[in-house]
């Protein structure tokens, strides 16, 4: 194919904004998809992203638009896979931007299109949704001008739902978008860039990839340069919706490689393939080894399901590469795993597979970050569970984020009280327009992960939206504080947090904790502690009286009823020492801040 | 030996009358020594379902007013007996009637159906205060009854209007001393407590009441939200508010009444202790003891629950099927429950461990789980007690004070 025929883009957009929706009305109008075949939202193959109306893995679909080959690669709309989005987007030469006419810009916009433009993509503005009653396309198209650079005219609108403007889009994509340009000629050393990968039970790690140089054949030798896994070719192809098998693939496609592997992470997202025969000297630019950020301990509800939690742990990592997993042994909860994500949304995900693709019933702990602590002895050490923190150590670093919060002005008041709460510094403040404020702060990403998101709204009227990417490790005053139920002290209960909230958390969580244990037999006494130094302490008062009163003839049956309930409430108790603690109060930590801020 | 009460029969016609109702198959149970007796019931419950009124918090299976149909229910209940006779023991050792309320139903049916009852060692009526008169207590003790559980539940006149109840604190105390003149001399009151508005004063207070009278049998019971009940839409919150208030208070209860030499036999019940009687006799309810040592019983009339052998069942609660199906001479419907082996020795020991007394360990060992049984030890929640029989080799298992008032908890430790 001739490359001035070729155009590579993807389409970005904030959740709900439409951006399945247009990728399906493309699909229709290209007669890529028939009528018939015509599922909502083809692209999004994995139950839950179908049901989230979130896209998770990234996919390439190839269609043909006025004798044009267009490669439309579906990103992650979620900044948890800003990695991920940004090598899709490094796949590509231009991007369609979609905005909701009745939200107009936010958060994730901003991010998503900055990281276009970080990647020097030619980006075609689009208004969706002009059909809602409650849209205001101009002011949609003045913030999306404002933001990209350009003139509102040149702000396409659009209607993914009923396909109006869709054409327009597609044309757009052919007269705006320049075509790829790279080394077309058959004996250049062919490079490829890894823009994503699926695992396939049958036939292995599915490679996807944009041919920048050269061209691959079925059957070729190939090598991913940054990790040096060697492997056969043994498909190479195109998506057109589904995988098609095709002789070569050339500069300036984008396709797939089966290459074989039978492990994800043995190809990593961002690497570039070459040929063995003709290998380039020099990998493409911007390969990253993703880490984990935030991590939690998954324990089994039923201790029984630990091998079951542990295979399904290894299927999820097969496709998913950034999922970190080891093992965990708590005393108060047993067997499990600490993991690690990328942020929160990628442990919602996961979590939920794991519930719902592999049934298994979960408890999983309270989120916590990644920590670097300088030791005594001079070595820095990585933590990821609080209770591994070291009691003796000379510094701690935490991660930070650089966040950007759009509010309607009024609410600026609130959204920084909070962040100071948070101790976020504040960076700096623009007006998208006269009524909508960007607000840049740089956040621990610590304070974010327990219940940030749900302040941020809450204090906002669901007004704000948010996102942040992660800026890296500061050094910062943090204390381990540690919980004790009837003296033993409970590991998945530790917690780090700041010296100046250790009190007040510590206080707040045994309160919380005190309410969460049922009354025992004897008093129960619950304590917040920073080493040997008890900051807190509540106290669960014994229960003096647990009997029904009346047990004739005709009540027996009622009251064993009542015992087994008894009976099945207790089975479902841990056993902290002599306490039996219900595993809700283990995510106490959780929602720390409900109730005192209701 | 006789059939089970469930043999076929009686299960197809409960199948053929009550479509509604789970009619379970017939399964003969194996006895199992100590647990199941194959020998003849020797307990006896007759309900009584009709009263002047409901009261909001009662759940019984009642019937409001219908005087007409009281002669009706007691031929019922006659023809009842006579279908299950084969399982009673020619002389019983208890009876009891209970309600409803068996001092509301006609003194001329009343008295026809005490009559017409095989003789029992001991026969307890229930009463409400209103409806005592010198004539019903003459009529029950000419009819051989011995034993009458009056329904004080409290002496505060608000209270009793709280709880829907007719009579006055005088007509307690008047009802009271008709039965006294007619000569009983083992008399129950019931108290209840957990009353919304109760204060801690006013069940003192009713607690001097009632010792006042100097009754041979108290029982005291905390004021149950039971679902339904027009009470616990009115006032769920505030019980739940006032058990929480009151919760320290049953030991107060328990104390008061051993002070005044009462024997806390069972989790609510107390008698005048032997020592403390000038017949030195032993005043536990023997009907009531009956359950909670596992007897097998026999329960006629609408809504009542039969155990023999293994098997449970309860019949109808609705008084036009019970009559419909008795005049014809047939069995009335019953939804059965078999109680397998596992299921009886829970039972026991929910039951054993609400007395005072050592429950043989011996039956139900299979049911216990040690560990559980090692801490409530260390707590202090229950003992081993020594039986000194060589059957019992294994010795008893009594719940401590503490442990008794922690009983379903301390249950649900000990079978899990």
């Amino acid at each position: 194919m001739d490359l001035e025929r070729i155009r590579n883009f993807s389409i970005i957009a904030h959740i709900d904004h439409g951006k399945s929706t247009l990728a399906d009305r493309i699909l229709e109008l290209t007669k890529t998809v028939s009528g018939r075949d015509m599922r909502a939202q083809v692209l999004d193959t994995m139950e839950l992203e179908r049901e989230r109306g979130i896209t998770i893995k990234a996919q390439a679909v190839r269609v043909n638009w006025k004798g044009n080959e267009l490669n439309l690669i579906d990103t992650p709309g979620h900044v948890d896979f800003t990695y991920e989005v940004s090598r899709s987007l490094q796949a590509c030469e231009g991007a369609v931007l979609v905005v909701d006419a009745a939200q107009g810009v936010e958060a994730q916009t901003v991010a998503n299109a900055y990281l276009a433009i970080e990647n020097n993509l030619e980006i075609v503005p689009v208004v969706n949704k002009i059909d809602l009653p409650q849209a205001d396309p101009d002011a949609a198209a003045a913030e999306l001008a404002e933001l990209v650079g350009g003139k509102p005219e040149d702000v396409l609108r659009i209607s993914a739902k009923t396909g109006e403007g869709v054409a327009e889009v597609l044309d757009a994509i052919v007269e705006r978008i320049p075509p790829p340009s790279g080394l077309v000629s058959a004996a250049a050393p062919p490079r490829a860039l890894v823009f994503d990968s699926s695992y396939d039970q049958y036939r292995g790690v599915v490679a996807f990839v944009r041919m920048v140089d050269g061209a691959f054949a079925a059957g070729e030798p190939l090598r991913a340069m940054a990790q040096g896994t060697r492997f056969e070719a043994e498909e190479v192809g195109f998506f057109s919706p589904t995988m098609k098998a095709a002789e070569t693939l050339g500069a300036g496609e984008v396709g797939y490689v089966i290459t074989g592997l039978k492990d994800v992470s043995r190809l990593r997202v961002g690497d570039t393939l070459t040929s063995e025969r003709s290998p380039a000297a020099e990998p493409l630019p911007g390969y990253k080894d993703v880490k984990p950020m935030v991590f939690a301990g998954l324990f089994p509800t039923d201790s029984d399901d630990y091998p079951a939690l542990r295979d399904a742990l290894e299927r999820l990592k097969l496709n998913d590469a950034a999922l970190f997993y080891e093992p965990e042994t708590s005393q108060a909860l047993g067997f499990g795993f600490r993991c690690g994500f990328l942020g929160l949304l990628h442990m919602e995900i996961v979590r939920e597979r794991l519930e719902r693709e592999f049934d298994l019933d979960l408890l999983v702990t309270a989120p916590n970050v990644a920590y670097r602590v300088l030791e005594r002895n001079g070595e820095w050490l990585e933590v990821h569970n609080p209770a591994e923190m070291p009691r003796e150590l000379d510094a701690v670093e935490e991660p930070y984020v650089r966040a950007s919060i759009i509010v309607p002005k009024d609410y600026v008041g609130p959204v920084m009280e909070l962040n100071n709460d948070r101790r976020g510094r504040f960076d700096h403040m623009e007006y998208l327009s006269p009524e909508r404020v960007l607000l840049a702060y740089e956040l621990p990403l610590g304070e974010i992960v327990l219940d940030y998101y749900d302040q941020l709204k809450s204090r906002t009227r669901g007004y704000a939206s948010f996102d942040y990417d992660v800026a890296g490790f500061r050094e910062g005053e943090l204390a381990r504080v540690d919980i004790l139920i009837g003296d033993e002290p409970v590991d998945a209960l530790s917690m780090i947090v700041h010296r100046d909230a250790a009190y007040s958390r510590g206080k707040a969580l045994v309160e919380r904790l005190r309410k969460e244990i049922p009354r025992q037999y004897f008093d129960v006494a619950v304590q917040a502690a920073i080493g040997s130094r008890v900051i807190a302490r509540e106290t669960v008062k014994a229960k003096r009286k647990d009997v029904l009163a009346k047990c004739y003839g005709g009540d027996i049956s009622r009251k064993r009823k009542l015992l087994e309930k008894q009976k099945a409430g207790k089975r479902r108790m841990k056993q902290v020492g002599a306490v039996e603690v219900p595993q809700e109060a283990f995510l106490a930590v959780l929602n720390l801040n409900e109730g005192s801020k209701k | 030996m006789s059939a089970p009460p469930s043999a076929a029969p009686s299960a197809s016609a409960v199948q053929q009358s009550s479509p509604g109702l789970a009619a379970a198959p017939a399964k003969p149970t194996r006895p199992l020594s100590g647990i199941t007796s194959d020998a003849l019931v020797r307990h006896l419950y007759v309900h009584l379902p009709f009263c002047a009124h409901r009261c909001g918090y009662c759940d019984f299976v009642t019937v409001v007013g219908r005087r007409g149909q009281h002669t009706a229910y007691v031929d019922g209940l006659l023809t009842e007996l006579e279908l299950e006779g084969e399982l009673l023991a020619p002389e019983l050792e208890t009876i009891f009637l209970g309600g409803g309320t068996p001092t509301f139903t006609e003194p001329h049916e009343l008295g026809r159906l005490l009559t017409a009852l095989p003789v029992a060692a001991e026969v307890t009526v229930e009463a409400n205060p209103e409806t005592v008169t010198p004539a019903l207590a003459a009529l029950l003790r000419s009819s051989g009854v011995d034993r009458v559980s009056l329904g004080a539940q409290t002496f505060q006149p608000e209270l009793l209007g709280v709880l829907d109840r007719v009579a006055g604190p005088d007509d307690v105390r008047r009802s009271f001393y008709h039965l006294r003149d007619a000569g009983f001399d083992n008399i129950s009151l019931d108290l209840i407590y957990g009353i919304p508005r109760q204060r801690p004063s006013d069940l003192d207070a009713d607690i001097e009441e009632a010792l006042a009278l100097r009754p041979e049998h108290l029982s005291c019971y905390e004021l149950e939200a039971k679902p339904g009940t027009r009470f616990t839409y009115a006032y769920g919150e505030e019980l739940r508010r006032q058990a929480e208030a009151m919760e320290g208070y049953f030991e107060c209860v328990v104390e008061t009444l051993a002070r005044a030499g009462y024997r806390w036999y069972e989790t609510a019940n107390f008698c005048r202790a032997a020592e403390a009687d000038a017949g030195r006799r032993d005043l536990r309810s023997r009907h009531n003891l009956a359950y909670w040592r596992g007897r097998d019983y026999v329960g006629l009339g609408i809504g009542a629950v039969s155990t023999v052998r293994g098997q449970r069942w309860r019949t109808t609660p609705r008084l036009g099927l019970y009559l419909a199906a008795l005049g014809e001479g047939r069995r009335p419907p019953r939804e059965l429950e078999p109680l397998p082996d596992s299921v009886q020795r829970e039972e026991r020991v929910m039951l054993g461990l609400r007395l005072d007394e050592p429950l043989p360990v011996a039956a139900v060992a299979a049911s216990l789980d040690v560990d559980a049984l090692a801490r409530l030890e260390r707590l202090g929640l229950a003992e081993w007690v020594p039986l000194g029989e060589p059957q019992h080799a294994r010795g008893g298992l009594t719940l401590t004070p503490r442990g008794r008032l922690l009983g379903d908890a301390v249950t649900a430790d000990l079978l899990a």
